[in-house]
């Protein structure tokens, strides 16, 4: 069985994913995850999941694509140096 | 050494050494544990113990007027305290659980002892030393639950009982022991075994062979400063 592990830094920080161990149980599964993530101090919580629990989602549809659904569909700096270009001909 | 050591430093070399023979002991599965997660865990639990040990040679050492690593390896064979049930070279897993169950066990018993001794050095060595081997004795019945609840385990792990029993009733002295026996017989899903205590007076011949190993490299040259 194999399970997630996810890891808190610092109080108040989000988790984030840290990797991945085989272990037949919960018992084990928290001794191991402990051993593997905990012991050096460098956590101050973990998150643990049977990866069968996770539930993946990969199918994301943009068949007309509208870039403007993206962070990445519109550039503030072209538009920027579009606009600077206009002031500075305007005051030129 | 001195000859007339007080109590007190008899007892702190007893649980040094203990935790220093084992710890070597469970080393020797580094890297050919079952699995790859109890590699790193059963690694992790015999580095601990080592610490432990280091720990308690110290406060021994702070009494006798040496150092630690005098005392860790610079005694003869001979002198050695721990019980013989630390000395024996196992490489087989239910025999390594079954002892690991065993001392911790005796161990723990050991150590509640030790955290309302008078002495405070010892008290809160011991304190902080419980608070790593709590997650030893969650290894250990982790694992016991584990081989008793197949019928190839269980069988495995009362042949090993059975063979360390006179070996892990020499770990604790007679005060403490029924102490201990109660506790393993509230785990086990067997009878006890029967069985006349191997007393740390008596080292085994694997003493001896770990003891060239664990030791080769300081005798390859006395009194450097390493």
């Amino acid at each position: 069985m194999v399970w997630e592990v996810f890891r808190q830094e610092r109080k108040g920080q989000a988790f984030q994913h840290a990797g991945s161990f085989e272990a037949p149980d919960q018992t084990f599964a928290e001794t191991y995850a402990r051993e593997f993530y905990g012991r050096r101090q460098e956590s101050v919580a973990l998150w643990i999941v049977p990866r069968e629990h996770i539930e993946t989602i990969g199918d994301f549809v943009d068949e007309l694509g509208r870039n403007y659904h993206r962070v990445d569909g519109y550039s503030l700096k072209t538009k920027l140096k579009e606009a600077r270009e206009q002031v500075a001909q305007r005051s030129g | 050494m001195s000859r007339s050591r007080s109590d007190r430093a008899e007892k702190l070399l007893e649980l040094a050494d203990d935790e220093l023979v084992l710890g070597w002991r469970n080393s020797e599965w580094t890297g050919i544990a079952p699995y790859l997660e109890e590699d790193v865990a059963f690694s992790s639990i015999a580095q601990n113990e080592i610490g432990h040990a280091r720990a308690l040679y110290e406060l021994a050492a702070a009494e006798l007027g040496t150092t630690a690593d005098e005392l860790a390896l610079g005694r003869e064979p001979e002198e050695y305290r721990c019980a013989p049930l630390v000395e024996l070279r196992q490489l087989e897993w239910a025999r390594t659980i079954a002892r690991h169950f065993l001392y911790e066990t005796a161990d723990a018993v050991r150590i509640e002892a030790l955290k309302e001794s008078s002495d405070p050095e010892i008290a809160g060595l011991a304190a902080k030393v419980d608070r790593e081997e709590v997650y030893h004795r969650i290894h250990a019945d982790m694992w016991l639950d584990r081989l008793q609840a197949s019928a190839e385990g269980l069988r495995r792990l009362r042949e090993a009982v059975s063979e360390l029993w006179p070996y892990a009733l020499g770990v604790l002295d007679e005060e403490l022991r029924p102490e201990w026996v109660e506790r393993i017989r509230g785990r086990l899903r067997f009878d006890l075994p029967e069985g006349r205590p191997v007393t740390r007076a008596e080292h085994t011949d694997d003493l001896r062979e770990l003891w060239e190993e664990m030791t080769m490299v300081r005798r390859s040259a006395p009194g450097a400063n390493w």
